[in-house]
C-alpha cells in the first residue's frame, strides 16, 4: 500500500509547529495504525531524520495512551477501537492521510503528536476514588449487594481508559464524558456514595478550571469513544451535580 | 440593642451576597450550571412557543377568536406587567449565555484541527446552534419592529388601548398587512426553518442537561423533535395562508 502521510510537527511545547507530508511505501493492510508510524519512523532514522514523536504503550486497547486525530476523527474512521486496534485495511492505496495531535487549549502538545492530558489525572485526583481503610481489615466489596443493573452500569463506566479521544472529538473540547463516567462508576455503587456529593463537586471544578468547553450534548464523544462510554453517564453527573450543590 | 440590630443587619448583608455570588458566580463558573441555565432557559421559551403558536392558529380558523385573545394578551396586566417581563428576561438571558458559552467553547480550542470531521459523529443542528441562534435573533429584531414596537407605541405611549380601529378589533388587520410582502414571508420561512433546526438539537437534548435520562426518554426525545418540526412548520403554513388570502 503506498500513502501520503500529512502530520503535524511541532520541536517543542512552545515552538510553532507545522503540517509536513511523507510520502510512503510497502504499508501492509494487517499493520496497525501504530506499526505503520513505526516504518516510517525507522525511514526517517535511517535517514538521520527527526521520527515523529507518538503517544503508545500497550498496544492492545486498553492503556490509553495512543491517542491522534486521523482524518478528521479521533482514533481514526474506524468505531469502538483505539488508534493502536486501527488496521490500515481500513484505508485504500493511494490515500491521503492526515495526522494531528488531539487538539484542546487544556491537551497542550509536548512535541509532535504527543500531548499532556495530565489535566485528566488532576481531575481524577480532585475526587475520583473512594477512601477504604486498607490497613489489613479491608472488607471484601461483595460483602455489600450491588443491583445487577448498577453493578454493569458502574463496570461500563469504568471502561473509560482516559484516552481524551471525548475532549478530542467534541467541538467544544468538553470533557464531560471522561469526567462524568469516573463520577459515574463511583455514585452507582453503595461504597461511591459515602463521598458522592465532594466528589463530583471537586472533579466538576477541577475539569473546569482545567480550561475545557462546555458540553452541548451534541454525542460526538460517545460515537468516537473507544469504549463506548455513553451520554447517560453526562446525565447521571448532571443529576449528581445538582443535587450535590443544593446539598452544599 | 442598637448593636444587636446593626450585626443582624450586616449578617443578612452578607448571607445576600454570600447567595448572590454563589449561585450567580455559580452559573458563570460551572460549567454544569451554565449547561442547566440554557436547558431551563429554552425550555422556557418552548412553552412560550406553544402558546404563541395556538394564539397565531386562531387567525386561521376565526379572525373574531384571534381578536379577542390578542387584545386580552396585550392588556391584561398580569400578562403584559408580570409574563412579558419575564419572557423578555428569558429570551436575552438564552441568547447572551448562548454567546458567552460559544466563545468559551472556541477558546477551549485555541489551535484548530487541520482536519475535522464533525458531520461523522454529530449532526448539522447540534454542531451549528450559534448560527440557527443568530438567524432568530435576528428574525426576533425583525418581529419586534413588525409588532412589538408598533403595539407598545400605541399602547403605552399614544395610550390606545382599546384595541379598535375604525369600529372594529385591529389585530386581526394589522396580522394579514404584515404578511403580504412576499420579502418579509420568505423571512419568515427561512427563520422558522432555522428554528425547527434549533429546536432539533435544543428541546430533545434540554432533557439531558437537567439530568433526565431514563426509560421515559426515547419517547420524551421522539415528542421533542415531532414538536421541533411540527410547530416551525406551523408557524410557516400560517405566514403561507395569510400571504395567499389577503383581501387586497
Amino acid at each position: 500500500m503506498k500513502l501520503t502521510l500529512k502530520i503535524w510537527r511541532q520541536k517543542n511545547a512552545t515552538a510553532k509547529g507545522s503540517m509536513q507530508t511523507y510520502p510512503i511505501d510497502g504499508i501492509d493492510g494487517d499493520m496497525s495504525f501504530l506499526e505503520m508510524l513505526d516504518v516510517l519512523n525507522t525511514e526517517l532514522i535511517e535517514k538521520g531524520e527527526e521520527p515523529v514523536v507518538f503517544d503508545h504503550d500497550c498496544r492492545e486497547g486498553i492503556c490509553g495512551a495512543c491517542s491522534l486525530q486521523i482524518n478528521g476523527e479521533p482514533h481514526g474512521p474506524d468505531r469502538l477501537v483505539t488508534t493502536c486496534q486501527l488496521h490500515m485495511r481500513k484505508f485504500n492505496d493511494g490515500d491521503t492521510i492526515v495526522i494531528e495531535p488531539f487538539r484542546a487549549k487544556a491537551f497542550p502538545v509536548i512535541k509532535d503528536l504527543m500531548v499532556d492530558r495530565s489535566a485528566f489525572d488532576r481531575i481524577q485526583q480532585a475526587g475520583g476514588y473512594i477512601s477504604v481503610n486498607t490497613s489489613g481489615n479491608t472488607i471484601d466489596a461483595n460483602a455489600i449487594p450491588v443491583e445487577k443493573e448498577d453493578a454493569d452500569a458502574a463496570f461500563n463506566a469504568a471502561t473509560c481508559i482516559g484516552c481524551g479521544a471525548c475532549v478530542a472529538a467534541c467541538k467544544n473540547a468538553s470533557a464531560m464524558l471522561f469526567t462524568s463516567a469516573k463520577v459515574s462508576q463511583y455514585a452507582l455503587l453503595p461504597q461511591g456514595r459515602v463521598e458522592a456529593t465532594r466528589r463530583v463537586l471537586n472533579m466538576v471544578e477541577q475539569m473546569d478550571k482545567e480550561g475545557f468547553g462546555n458540553c452541548t450534548n451534541t454525542g460526538a464523544c460517545e460515537v468516537e469513544c473507544p469504549k463506548g462510554i455513553s451520554l447517560e453517564n453526562i446525565a447521571r453527573m448532571n443529576r449528581e451535580y445538582l443535587t450535590a450543590s443544593f446539598k452544599g | 440593642m442598637g448593636n444587636f440590630l446593626a450585626i443582624a443587619h450586616l449578617r443578612r448583608k452578607f448571607a445576600i451576597q454570600n447567595f448572590e455570588k454563589k449561585t450567580i458566580m455559580g452559573i458563570n463558573s460551572s460549567s454544569i450550571a451554565r449547561k442547566v441555565a440554557m436547558a431551563l432557559s429554552g425550555l422556557f421559551l418552548v412553552f412560550f412557543l406553544a402558546q404563541h403558536f395556538t394564539i397565531n392558529l386562531t387567525s386561521v380558523f376565526s379572525p373574531d377568536t384571534f381578536n379577542e385573545w390578542s387584545h386580552f394578551m396585550g392588556t391584561n396586566r398580569l400578562v403584559q406587567a408580570l409574563l412579558q417581563p419575564i419572557l423578555i428576561f428569558g429570551v436575552i438571558f438564552h441568547f447572551v449565555m448562548g454567546f458567552i458559552l460559544e466563545i468559551k467553547n472556541r477558546n477551549a480550542r485555541n489551535v484548530k484541527y487541520a482536519s475535522y470531521k464533525g458531520g461523522a459523529n454529530a449532526s448539522w443542528a447540534s454542531r451549528n446552534m450559534i448560527i440557527s441562534g443568530i438567524v432568530v435573533l435576528a428574525f426576533l429584531v425583525l418581529h419586534f419592529i413588525d409588532f412589538w414596537i408598533p403595539e407598545i407605541n400605541t399602547k403605552y405611549i399614544v395610550g390606545d388601548m382599546s384595541g379598535m380601529h375604525d369600529g372594529e378589533f385591529r389585530y386581526y388587520h394589522e396580522l394579514q398587512e404584515k404578511f403580504v410582502s412576499p420579502l418579509r414571508v420568505g423571512a419568515y420561512v427561512l427563520a422558522f426553518a432555522l428554528l425547527a433546526l434549533h429546536l432539533w438539537h435544543g428541546f430533545a437534548s434540554s432533557f439531558q442537561s437537567v439530568g433526565f435520562n431514563n426509560k421515559y426518554s426515547k419517547a420524551l426525545t421522539k415528542f421533542a423533535k415531532v414538536y421541533a418540526i411540527v410547530i416551525p412548520l406551523g408557524f410557516i403554513f400560517i405566514a403561507l395562508f395569510h400571504h395567499l388570502n389577503h383581501n387586497h
